[in-house]
């Protein structure tokens, strides 16, 4: 059963160890939360692993390659879609444009049709807005837009960054019943940053906190969920 | 750089002569030092000589102006050969019109060229981008088909002439104008080298490191570029004139395009941001298209198209290829040398000066290599960028 | 009244060929951030390689062509030896690389074919036409010029709007590292919009030479009158590039027929200040706020 792998990673930005010896693996069909304040590095870590930054040290790990020596392109190619932080849709071009460029690679001209309007179908409010440019979408719908995009090549490993920020209570809930039922169905491995704890600590199976730059736990989520100190001293909650 | 620092301290912890620390009186004494020696130079050089080093002065004006804008502010001027053209001609009108001595015509040439800056500099500071460079290019371009337009005003093809100053009886006109040009070199470069130790210098290279956090530290980033775009044009403008009165006379044949190309290959050739570096950008200006060049193209035999067009070819080269593999240029290597030679003598041999050609300090390769440095000596040149 | 009417049919033909340099230059801008200066030099030495083919013996259309390929073959190349090492560093040497080349290139083209002025002949008649009895100064190579500049902007339309290798090439353009993110390669298609926007250079060029004769700089006035038509369409529209393209080309004319022609380059200029001055980002520039 092919997981995510990743070992010993370590990354830093000039005198700035953003991570450190970082080792953790993710599962098919689960959700990996991973934790941690500001500035912990869990941006940093989703960004080496689809290798928009290069890892000083260390490898990923994902159905027998190293991602960590392969070209963006190629390791998005190779299944792993990332949807970075704060919403980035291509404002400039319409909602169906943003999604066709998400299944460029993936699918034929042909085939590209029913992908998309499956999307549709998993968030209604973009379908109504097909045509629009991206510029002219809500918060939450830029979200749906972005995991949308990412969601369209059929990936097998879905990285997200913080896809609640800025949500309203209940959007998110809903994006987070989405995302497990998505998980489950399709076998995805889901890696998911959050700094709304409470609500990815509901949905994910495996919990991975990150404190300046190291894992400090790795553990069931249930069981990080259920110690409140733990939960206290990292989480604030 | 603290590392740095503390090597630096240790190369002065015996020296047979310190530098005094504060800058003004620093540049003063490099300045001292340099008209001793330019005084003994012109002692000994020929009317044609004294020529050649005039124009190197006003070229190494026209330089620091451009280096400042470039190197310490980060935009670009791809026509300072235009604000020369602006500071000639108000000098020739002025010596036409007037009967003034040439200070206050020098000092008009430099206010009327910084004039014209501040109109270009204005509008182009609203956005981020090749602005500047374009609009630059737009005034070098399109002068001279003003001056035709109103030949009349411009003295058409002949142009206006300047004669040159004349000094005491007893020094020739020809040493008593490169003195005037070396004088004007000398009070630029050490005026600009004081502006850049003061808390300008350091907006503008705030400015050119970051607009955004400039601006959050309560820099006005818009005067800020406008004023250095003034204070280089002016330059600039002081170089035109002195050109002039080296030529005898200004016409718009005097200020070709080429004269922009030259000015920015001399910067690159320097290095960028670096203000002794324009010496060497001055030297290059002065002896590649007049007889370097030439050299070169009668030693490998080339027809006259090609020896024609081999100045322009090199300095198109200089700017292509300086800037892809040595964007510090000439004071870079020297730097990067001394550190070398610096770390070879120094207790712990270990090269610890980072800024080499290839590991600029920062990603912009067109980098600050401060204003101060003294060439060849090793150890103590590198300042922080931001101090 | 017919001064006025042979004026500005005159500025819409010099216009559309503003638009095509203006066009060239919006293209690279867009998705690199740089104003290729030495867009014109390019054109001027593919214009010199056409002007030998057609000295070859072949026809007109053959050596136009050949221009338009060897242009798109020199766009790429550049792109590749000079702009793909500058990646990452400051836009600032990006524009010192490309005027060194425009020197560079002029100064090759000097040493190879002289300055002596050469005539680049019209596919069709330069003369004016008469229509009714008025004698009007629109020639059908005028008409040629703006059918030409208006195929080019279709073929560009439909390849940005109707292809999906336009749909990646505007992605790499608005947003490279999500575009990279979504799977696309974003190096070849950089070297293919320099390419692109080089052919639409020579088009110019080649559109410009019949009038103005081939020397080494004749490119250098276009390049800033496009440069011109570009900031006042905004840096990164290609309809604004059209429309900056005839506003500026119809100024310079006027400015040209009734104060005279030596003041059309200082013209412009003044068309860019007072264009940033009440409108920076440009008439057709996106909403988007500006990158920083
Ligand atoms: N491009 C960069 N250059 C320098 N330092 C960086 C860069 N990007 C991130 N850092 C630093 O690396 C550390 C980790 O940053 P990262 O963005 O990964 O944090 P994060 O956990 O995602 O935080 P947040 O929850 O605020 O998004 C921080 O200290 C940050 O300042
Ligand atoms: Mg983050």
């Amino acid at each position: 059963m092919p997981v995510l792998e990743i070992e010993d990673l370590s990354v830093s930005y000039g005198a700035v160890h953003a991570l450190t010896d970082v080792s953790f693996s993710a599962a098919e069909g689960e959700v990996t939360a991973v934790l941690g304040a500001n500035g912990a590095g869990k941006t940093t870590l989703l960004r080496a692993i689809t290798g928009l930054v290069r890892p000083r040290k260390g490898t990923v790990r994902y159905d027998g390659e190293q991602l960590e020596k392969m070209s963006v392109e190629k390791i998005v190619r190779h299944g792993v879609a990332h949807v970075p932080e704060g919403r980035s849709v291509i404002e400039e071009m319409t909602v169906d444009e943003n999604l066709r460029l998400g299944s460029l690679f993936r699918f034929s001209r042909r085939q590209r049709g029913p992908v998309i309007e499956e999307i549709y179908a998993l968030f209604p409010p973009l379908a109504e807005r097909r045509r629009q440019h991206a510029n002219t979408l809500s918060g939450g719908e830029r979200q749906m837009l972005a995991i949308g995009r990412a969601l369209v090549s059929r990936p097998k490993v879905l990285l997200l960054d913080e896809p609640s920020l800025g949500l309203a209570p209940i959007v998110t809930a809903r994006l987070m019943a989405v995302l497990r039922d998505l998980t489950q169905a399709s076998n995805l491995i889901v890696v998911l940053v959050e700094q709304n704890a409470r609500s990815s600590l509901s949905i994910a199976q495996k919990a991975v906190v990150i404190n300046l730059g190291r894992v400090v736990v790795c553990e069931d989520a249930a069981k990080v969920a259920g110690d409140s100190e733990l939960r206290h001293h990292y989480l604030g909650y | 750089m603290g590392e740095l620092q503390k090597r630096a301290q240790g190369l002065a912890a015996k020296p047979w002569f310190r530098m005094p620390r504060q800058p003004m009186l620093r540049h003063l004494t490099y300045a001292a030092v340099a008209v001793v020696f330019l005084y003994f130079l012109t002692q000994k050089l020929s009317a044609f000589n004294d020529y050649e080093v005039g124009q190197i002065a006003f070229y190494a004006v026209a330089l620091a102006g451009l280096t400042l804008l470039t190197g310490i502010n980060g935009q670009i001027s791809l026509g300072h050969g235009g604000f020369m053209a602006v500071g000639g001609f108000t000098l020739a009108l002025l010596v036409e019109h007037t009967t003034w001595n040439v200070v206050p015509e020098l000092a008009i040439a430099i206010a009327t060229s910084a004039l014209v800056g501040a109109v270009i500099g204005i509008p182009a500071t609203r956005l981020r981008g090749p602005y500047l460079a374009g609009m630059t290019l737009m005034v070098a371009l399109g002068l001279p088909y003003l001056t035709n337009q109103y030949n009349s005003f411009f003295g058409g093809d002949q142009g206006l002439t300047t004669p040159q100053p004349t000094g005491p009886a007893s020094i020739n006109p020809e040493q008593w104008l490169a003195w005037i040009q070396l004088a004007c070199a000398l009070i630029v470069l050490i005026l600009l080298g004081n502006l850049l130790r003061s808390r300008f210098g350091r907006s503008f290279r705030a400015v050119r490191d970051d607009e955004i956090a400039a601006s959050l530290a309560g820099i006005h980033v818009a005067r800020t570029k406008v004023i250095a775009f003034m204070v280089s044009a002016g330059c600039a403008g002081l170089a035109g004139a002195l050109l002039a009165l080296s030529a005898g006379g200004v016409n718009s044949a005097e200020f070709p395009l080429s004269i922009s190309i030259y000015l920015l290959a001399g910067m690159v050739i320097g290095g960028t941001g670096s203000l002794m570096g324009v010496w060497w950008g001055a030297i290059l200006i002065v002896y590649l298209p007049t007889s370097w060049a030439p050299a070169l193209a009668s030693h490998f035999h080339v027809n006259s198209q090609v020896s024609a067009n081999l100045a322009v070819i090199i300095f198109g080269l200089v700017l292509v290829v300086g800037m892809l593999v040595a964007p510090g240029g000439i004071q870079g290597a020297l730097r990067w040398v001394a550190a070398r030679v610096g770390a070879y003598f120094s207790p712990d041999g270990v090269p610890n000066m980072k800024l080499s050609l290839q590991e600029a300090p920062t990603d912009r390769a067109v980098h600050d290599g401060e204003s101060v440095t003294q060439v060849g000596e090793p150890g103590v040149q590198v300042h922080p960028t931001n101090d | 009244m017919q001064f006025f009417l042979n004026i500005t049919l005159g500025g819409i033909a010099t216009g559309m060929i503003v638009a095509a340099v203006a066009l060239g230059l919006v293209l690279i801008f867009r998705a690199t951030n740089i104003v290729n200066f030495a867009q014109g030099a390019m054109a001027m030495m593919t214009t010199y390689i056409a002007y030998a083919v057609l000295h070859q013996g072949s026809g007109y259309w053959l050596a136009f062509v050949a221009a338009l390929a060897t242009g798109l073959l020199f766009g790429a190349l550049t792109q590749v030896v000079l702009i793909r090492p500058l990646q990452g560093k400051s836009p600032l040497n990006a524009i010192i690389v490309t005027f060194g080349f425009l020197i560079f290139l002029e100064g090759v083209a000097g040493a190879i074919w002289g300055s002596q002025t050469r005539t680049y002949p019209a596919p069709f008649s330069e003369a004016g036409q008469k229509i009714g009895n008025t004698q009007i100064a629109f020639s059908p190579f005028d008409v040629f010029v703006v059918l030409a500049v208006l195929a080019l902007m279709i073929l560009m339309l439909v390849l940005f709007r109707g292809t999906d290798l336009g749909l990646r090439m505007r992605a790499v353009a608005f947003a490279p590292e999500t575009a990279r993110l979504l799977g696309v390669r974003v190096r070849p298609l950089l070297t293919l919009g320099w390419a692109l926007s080089a052919a639409a250079g020579v088009l110019a060029a080649l559109l410009v030479v019949p009038t103005s004769s081939l020397t080494p700089n004749f490119m250098d006035v276009i390049l800033i009158y496009g440069f011109t038509a570009a900031v006042v369409g905004g840096l990164d529209s290609p309809v604004g590039a059209l429309v900056g393209g005839l506003a500026t080309g119809l100024s310079l004319a006027y400015v040209g027929g009734y104060l005279g022609g030596s003041l059309e380059p200082m013209a412009a200029l003044a068309l860019v200040i007072v264009s940033l001055m009440i409108r920076p980002e440009g008439l057709f520039a996106r909403p988007a706020p500006r990158r920083v």
